[in-house]
Order: C-alpha cells, then sequence, then structure tokens
C-alpha cells in the first residue's frame, strides 16, 4: 500500500472527510459502547444532552470551553510557525500562580490597589509568566538547535513542581485545613457571571475576542505572513526577508501569553484559587484542539466547544447509563485521528498494490 | 545489431488528469545506445521509473530478453538485467567504494561478507570497461565524475546488462563527460545496451546509435543519430521553433555597482568562498562557471542576504552591502535564486502572497496601525496581478497556492517579483543562481531574454550556472569557480570551451588524464 498525491482535491472529497471522519467515530465510540453493555442510541442522546441539550448544559460547555480555546489558540500560532510548544500546561500554570501573586489575598485582608488597575496588571503578569516560560526553549531552538519538543515537555514538569512547592509554601492558604491551595483571588478580580445560576462567567468574551485577533494577525498583518511562511517553509520565508529569530520570539510570548492567560482567566472565572488539579490537562488538550481546527483560530472556537461537550456530556450520561466517562476521552481522540486521516485522504489517493504479483 | 533486449509495448500512465505515458512502445538492440530525448515534464523519467519498476504502468507491456518483467518491483529489474544511474546519486558517503558497491546485494542473515570475491569482481568489471576506481576509498572523498563511476560500476556488479543513465552529463565538466562518452563506447562493445536520457541535443548527437524523442507524454519520433539534426531534434523536441537568445554583447558598461574585495565565507554545509573578488559593472552581464558545489551557494547566498560574510568586504552602491534579505530587496537588489521550489517560493501560500514577499515590509504594501504592520491587501493584490500579467504567469490564479505552478511559470513569478520594484524602478544588481535549470526550452528562452533586457536598461548581472551553453550565451565576462576560489573575470572572448572545462576541474589538471594515470 503506498500514498499517492492528488493533483488537487475535489470538492466533494473536502466536504465527505469531515462527515465521515464523524462517522467513523461515532462507529468506533459505539464498539466500545457496546462493549460497556449500554443501549447505543441512548448513551448518545445522553451525552448530547448533557453538553448541549439545556441551557445549563450549554452554559457549562462554554465555562469548560473558556481555557481550552485559550490553550487552542497558544498551540494554533505556535504549530503554525513550526515551534511545537507542548509546554502549554505548565504556561497555564505559571498563568495562574502569577494571577493569584498580584491579585492573591490573606484572609480578610485589602487589594493594594484599585481593581481597574490590578486586573490588567495581573492578566498581564499572567501572560508574561507564560510567554517567559517559552521565551527559553524557542532561543535554545533558534540559537543551538535544541529541539523544542523536548524542552518545553520537560518545562512542565520542572513548573508543576515549582507551582507545588509553592503552593505547600510561601503562597499556600493557612486557612485550607493543610490543602495544598493558593491564596485566594481578591473578590473584586472575579470575572462576573452573567447568567444566574450558571457558572458560565466573562472569560468567553475574552477568550472569543482574542481568536479573531489572531485571526485578524494571521491574515491581515506581516507578521502573519511571516509566522505562515515560516511554518510552511523556513528556507524560503527567510530567502524572502522574513526575520527568522524575531519571529520566533514573536510566536513564543503569543503562545506563552495565551497559555499563560487561560490559567489566570480560570482562575479568576472559576477557582478562585490555584490547586494542583485546577487543570485537568487543558495544556495537552489546547494541542487536540487546534489539530482539530486545522490551525484556524476561528475553527479553534468550534474544535473546543465540541470537545467541551463531549467532556461535559459524558460526565452526566456517565450518571444516567453508567458508561465511564473515559468514553468522552475515547471520542475526542477518535475524531482528532479520523479528522487528521480524512485531511490526508481529500490530498493523497491509497493505492493497494496486490501481493505476490 | 537486430537481437531485441528490452520491448517496451503501448506503455501508458497517468497521474490524475496528467498523462505522464501515452501509448509508447519502444525497443532496445544488443550493443545499442539509445536516447531518450525530450524536455522536463516531457515523460522520461516517468519512462524509465516504470521500466525500473518504481512506477506500475496503467496499460502496456515489458519484456526484457524475452521474458516479461513482473510490473511494479524493483528488484525483478534489477534481476532481469536493468541497471539504473539516477542522476542523483544513491551513494553512501561515509562507506567505501567497496562497500557502496556491494551494499544490498549480500542476504542480511548471512554472519559472514564475501569481501574478498566482491573486490575481485568490482576489480574486473572496472579493468574490462575502464571505470579506474580505488576500491577502497571513501566515496565521501571522491569528485563528481569519480562518484557517477561507482554508480555505473554499482550497477555493471549486479549484472547489469541494460543500463539506463538519468540526465548522466549535467553534473560533469566537459572533460568528464568526454570521459564517460569513452566509457559507454567500450560498454557497447562489450554488448551492453544503454538507455541515454537528456535534454542536451549535441550530446545526444555525439553518443547514441538511435534517438527517441518524448513531447507530453507521447513518442512523437524515432530517428537514427546519423541521419538527424539538431535542428530537426529541437522541432520536434518542443513542437515548434523557439529561437534562443543569441550572443548579445553589451553595449554601454557603466560603473562599478558591486564590488567584492578578497571575500571568505566560514565552511558551511553547502560550500564556501575563499578570498573571492569581483566587480560587477552596471549594464554588463558576468557569468560564474563551475561544476555545483564548488561555493556557488555560498556566493548566490551571501549576495542574496541569507549568508553571513566571514572576511572580506563587499561594496554595494559604495556602501557596505546590507546582511539581511529585505534590506537587500529595497535598495534595489534582485535575486533568483537556485532552487525555485525549496527556496523561491512558499507553495503553500498563495500565488499573490508569493508576488509581493520579498517587498511586504515597504510601505507600499503594508503600514503600520497598532503596533503591528497590516498588509494593504488591494495594493498587493494589484501588484501580484500586474507581474502576473506582465510575465505571464500561467496555470494558477492569485488566489491558489503556488505550488500549482509549473516550474517554468513559478519562474517567472520569481522573475516577476525580482524585476518589478512597486515604483517602477529597475533593479540596479541582479543575482541569478541556475535561472533556467529544469526549465523548457520556452521558458528558458524567455528567462534569458528578460536578464539581457535588465542589463541594456543599466543592471549589473550576475549569472551562475553549471550550464556551459548558458554561460557562453549569456556572459560578457566569465570567471571560474572551483573548491570556494574564483578567476580572474575574463571577457568571453578569452575562454574556449577547452580553458573553461580545465579551469571547471582547477588547476589545469584534467579529469581524463587522472583516470590514464590511475
Amino acid at each position: 500500500m503506498r500514498l499517492e498525491k492528488r493533483s488537487q482535491a475535489s470538492p466533494a472529497a473536502l466536504v465527505l472527510a469531515p462527515v465521515g471522519a464523524v462517522l467513523f467515530t461515532l462507529l468506533v465510540s459505539a464498539l466500545l459502547v457496546l462493549w460497556a453493555g449500554a443501549p447505543i442510541a441512548r448513551t448518545y442522546s445522553a451525552i448530547f444532552e448533557g453538553g448541549f441539550g439545556s441551557v445549563f448544559a450549554l452554559s457549562e460547555t462554554f465555562t469548560r470551553a473558556i481555557p481550552l480555546i485559550l490553550t487552542g489558540l497558544a498551540a494554533t500560532v505556535a504549530f503554525k510557525a513550526r515551534l511545537f510548544n507542548i509546554g502549554a500546561e505548565g504556561q497555564f500554570y505559571g498563568g495562574a500562580v502569577a494571577a493569584v501573586a498580584v491579585g492573591g489575598l490573606n484572609a480578610g485582608g485589602e487589594l493594594w490597589a484599585t481593581p481597574w488597575l490590578v486586573f490588567p496588571l495581573m492578566l498581564l503578569a499572567a501572560a508574561l509568566v507564560g510567554a517567559l516560560l517559552l521565551l527559553g526553549p524557542a532561543l535554545l531552538k533558534m540559537r543551538l538547535g535544541v529541539d523544542e519538543v523536548v524542552t518545553t515537555l520537560l518545562m512542565n514538569f520542572i513548573v508543576l513542581l515549582g507551582v507545588s512547592a509553592l503552593l505547600d509554601g510561601p503562597m499556600k492558604d493557612p486557612s485550607a485545613l493543610g490543602w495544598p491551595q493558593s491564596l485566594p483571588l481578591a473578590a473584586e478580580l472575579e470575572l462576573s457571571r452573567p447568567i444566574q445560576g450558571t457558572r458560565l462567567h466573562t472569560g468567553l468574551f475574552i477568550a472569543v475576542t482574542l481568536a479573531v485577533a489572531l485571526w485578524a494577525v494571521f491574515r491581515h498583518t506581516v507578521l502573519g505572513f511571516d509566522i505562515r511562511a515560516t511554518g510552511a517553509n523556513a528556507r524560503a520565508a527567510a530567502f524572502a526577508g522574513v526575520p527568522a529569530l524575531r519571529t520566533a520570539v514573536l510566536v513564543a510570548g503569543m503562545s506563552g501569553a495565551l497559555a499563560g492567560l487561560a490559567g489566570a482567566i480560570e482562575v479568576a472565572g472559576r477557582t478562585g484559587y490555584v490547586t494542583m488539579d485546577m487543570s485537568p490537562g487543558y495544556g495537552y488538550t489546547g494541542i487536540v484542539i487546534a489539530m482539530l481546527a486545522g490551525l484556524h483560530p476561528l475553527g479553534v472556537l468550534a474544535a473546543s466547544v465540541f470537545v467541551a461537550g463531549m467532556l461535559v456530556g459524558a460526565d452526566s450520561m456517565s450518571r444516567a447509563v453508567g458508561v465511564p466517562t473515559y468514553i468522552a476521552d475515547v471520542i475526542v481522540a477518535t475524531s482528532l485521528i479520523a479528522v487528521l486521516v480524512a485531511t490526508l485522504l481529500t490530498q493523497y489517493r491509497v493505492r493497494w498494490r496486490v501481493a505476490g504479483a | 545489431m537486430t537481437d531485441t533486449v528490452l520491448r517496451l509495448q503501448r506503455i501508458s500512465k497517468r497521474f490524475g488528469t496528467l498523462v505522464a505515458n501515452d501509448d509508447i512502445s519502444l525497443e532496445l538492440s544488443r550493443g545499442e545506445v539509445l536516447a531518450l530525448l525530450g524536455e522536463n515534464g516531457a515523460g522520461k523519467s516517468t519512462l524509465v521509473s516504470i521500466l525500473f519498476g518504481h512506477y506500475e504502468a496503467d496499460g502496456g507491456s515489458i519484456e526484457v530478453f524475452g521474458q516479461a518483467l513482473p510490473p511494479g518491483q524493483p528488484r525483478a529489474a534489477l534481476a532481469a538485467g536493468i541497471g539504473m544511474v539516477h542522476q542523483h546519486f544513491t551513494l553512501a558517503d561515509n562507506l567505501t567504494v567497496l562497500d557502496n558497491v556491494m551494499l544490498g546485494t549480500e542476504p542480511l542473515w548471512r554472519p559472514w561478507s564475501a569481501r574478498r570475491a566482491a573486490r575481485v569482481r568490482l576489480l574486473a568489471a572496472a579493468q574490462r570497461f575502464g571505470l579506474a576506481v580505488q576500491p577502497d576509498a571513501l566515496v565521501g572523498s571522491l569528485s563528481v565524475g569519480e562518484r557517477q563511476r561507482v554508480e555505473i560500476l554499482k550497477a555493471l556488479v549486479r549484472g547489469a546488462r541494460i543500463l539506463i543513465l538519468d540526465e548522466p552529463t549535467a553534473v560533469l565538466t566537459p572533460q568528464e563527460s568526454e570521459a564517460l562518452f569513452a566509457t559507454l563506447a567500450q560498454m557497447v562493445a562489450e554488448g551492453l545496451s544503454i538507455i541515454f536520457i537528456s535534454h542536451k541535443l549535441g550530446e545526444v548527437l555525439r553518443v547514441s546509435n538511435r534517438i527517441a524523442v518524448l513531447r507530453t507524454g507521447k513518442l512523437v519520433a524515432q530517428a537514427a543519430a546519423s541521419e538527424v539534426t539538431q535542428a530537426q531534434l529541437a522541432l520536434w523536441m518542443v513542437g515548434q521553433t523557439i529561437a534562443l537568445p543569441q550572443r548579445q554583447p553589451a553595449q554601454a558598461v557603466g560603473e562599478a555597482v558591486c564590488v567584492l574585495d578578497r571575500v571568505s565565507t566560514p565552511a558551511g554545509a553547502r560550500g564556501r568562498l575563499d578570498a573571492v573578488s569581483l566587480t560587477l559593472r552596471a549594464g554588463e552581464i558576468v557569468a560564474i562557471a563551475g561544476v555545483s558545489g564548488n561555493g556557488q551557494v555560498a556566493l548566490a547566498e551571501l549576495l542574496s542576504g541569507t549568508r553571513a560574510l566571514g572576511d572580506g568586504t563587499v561594496q554595494y552602491l559604495g556602501l557596505p552591502l546590507p546582511a539581511q534579505a529585505a534590506l537587500l530587496v529595497a535598495q534595489g537588489i534582485a535575486r533568483i535564486p537556485e532552487d525555485r521550489h525549496a527556496v523561491g517560493v512558499v507553495g503553500d501560500l498563495p500565488v499573490w502572497e508569493n508576488a509581493v514577499s520579498e517587498r511586504l515590509r515597504g510601505g507600499a504594501f503594508s503600514r503600520r496601525v497598532a503596533g503591528l504592520r497590516w498588509v494593504k491587501r488591494a495594493a498587493a493584490m494589484a501588484h501580484a496581478q500586474r507581474i502576473v500579467q506582465d510575465f505571464d504567469v500561467r496555470g494558477a490564479g492569485p488566489l491558489a497556492p503556488a505550488r500549482a505552478l509549473s516550474g517554468g511559470n513559478m519562474q517567472k513569478l520569481i522573475l516577476g517579483r525580482a524585476l518589478r520594484a512597486p515604483d517602477g524602478r529597475p533593479p540596479r544588481l541582479i543575482v541569478a543562481h541556475q535561472p533556467t535549470w529544469g526549465l523548457d526550452v520556452g521558458a528558458v528562452a524567455y528567462v534569458q531574454q528578460q536578464l539581457i533586457a535588465a542589463r541594456d536598461a543599466g543592471a549589473a548581472v550576475l549569472v551562475i550556472s553549471d550550464d556551459l551553453d548558458e554561460v557562453l550565451t549569456l556572459g560578457d565576462r566569465v570567471a571560474v569557480m572551483h573548491a570556494g576560489q574564483l578567476t580572474e573575470a575574463r571577457p568571453i572572448e578569452a575562454w574556449t570551451r577547452e580553458t573553461l572545462g580545465l579551469a571547471m576541474a582547477g588547476s589545469g589538471a584534467s579529469p581524463v588524464a587522472e583516470a590514464a594515470a590511475a
């Protein structure tokens, strides 16, 4: 068997590819549901109901989507320039800790300045910490050729252990009964929740605004051209005058800042303080979302809502039908593989060779 | 010469909508050299790839020595006695000649290796066909001509009776080519048959007995070499008469535009410069001849702003040459890179973005708002359209990805981008590295004509080329590059093909003499 490049992808294939990917995903997941001994149709409808079926379900899905949008954008901008940032998880926690460092309180204390000043400073600090965490690996890559996949991946362990030390040391909340948990964020700094009775917070507007902004940068600015050209063909980009080092530094800054913001917004919008389990792998899931979205900033919005809906829906489905929530991970992972293969097949055709000929 | 060793019958192969081979039937006799002549994209490579089993034909059959050849199996082709020498050698640099020849001939599960027997076979084949080699030399230390000999021996030792040579002279000096032709004659005398792929007419007439001409996938003509002329072959190959630019001497040579003084670059992966001095004047074309890999890349990259200067100075219009590519372009340097696919364009990005990519940072196509440069899309698109129109770029619209363009059209796009500034000012210096490499005759003529026109409009032009014909057509002055060093740039009249060839081989020692001595 081998792949041959198609001279041009047919329009029909471009439409059928995602449809086929979804059908394939549903089919594979159905086998697992069957194995768990649950009715397939009811399981799927329970996931859908739980993720998208009511105002509350939607609010939970969108709440979950907010950090995913931001880490998804972080992966998108980096991967577009072929800077493989696997360290969004660490940058997320770095941003969360920075937010509490700027806006955190000892119990009963006063905020050190007006929230109008502290709030932007808090976001800025989170973005800066995230950016700095990625800057090192980016410079190592550009100057010495050190593989950024390895360095960013390993940075996650360093950052997470560092955060863990902070939560058990200087940042520990003395009133948390011994749990490793940071001081709480000042109540004035928390994001408001516009819909009564839900946890949906205004971080959604920040995330959507940043997605649109990134789309505009990609499409309409010289920096966006630099990023796309570098990612598509670094040698040709350099020949055309794209400053390689500057582009890499800016991309690292943007990607790290987005992941750091994800952490700060999660603290300010949902948890109110930092714990070691505040992210169920948002940094890594961001990579999946970026790939599902085909590295398109607006596609990240849709992919995040899809993934968040599956995760939220699987929670309530599990209570109703009894299939473990891991089915959500299977659905997300299978859909990623299916989408990647489907995209490949729009550009290549498979030639089967008869064996023994 | 009547016994047929190879018979291709009605071979057809399509890639999507492209018909690469259309119903081609060919025969090859014992002791015959058959030339496959055609432009790039005519289907020569596809045809021999089918023959060698890299591709499977959609239709047709192949017979070797009277036996049907199973399709799509390189192993079967090897076993049947077909050997192939690729244009880009498939040798391991860090192994010896003997190791390279033995590679893949022994079963992996055998615990020992029959080196002595292999050495005997290698030396026997070398002697029989007059191919001098040292079995224990590292391939990495050999010259290009020597490597080609190793490739040929590799095929012969494996028992090839039919040898396919893909553009074998593309990487050789004229003297090395002569040595190759002598070898081919000896092989034919020994009863081997040869398929010789080329697009050079003179050489095809010299070495082959019979010539088959391919055009757009079809076999358009076959003739005995003794019965055709170059003009007839050219007509078959192109399908129409195309006048190649004739030598047009420079009219008014002006002041020095760019002066390199004892320039060296650090040793890079792709060659270096060693105390190179050169003066480029307005209204004159300086052509650099040489076998590729002798520092031409370093020279081109240095003047294109993609390689750092080591020692020495480069003055451009009286000032030190700017170090950044974007600045070079802004100051009137037009650059045509050697590898148009890998360096010239970003294939995944649309044609219009590629058409303005070099000048995107200037005020013509972007403006600064809120700390970012925003692309003036309408202006950029209009400029791209102008380039596409003026330089006749066909095959893909401005929104299509640049990789959809054919080689010739891609080169026209790069040429247009380099020569057309948005403010209409002509370039002061043109750095063209292999500007016509791999193009069809029509595109070659077009590109050369444009370079001559730019010179006559007052640009200083540097053409770096492996193709001696191109050097002789374009160059007003010619210098030869060897091992990072450049000879003095002498007027074209001061050179002959022979003296050029000797200079290309370095210090006057000819490879023919070397081969005889070895």
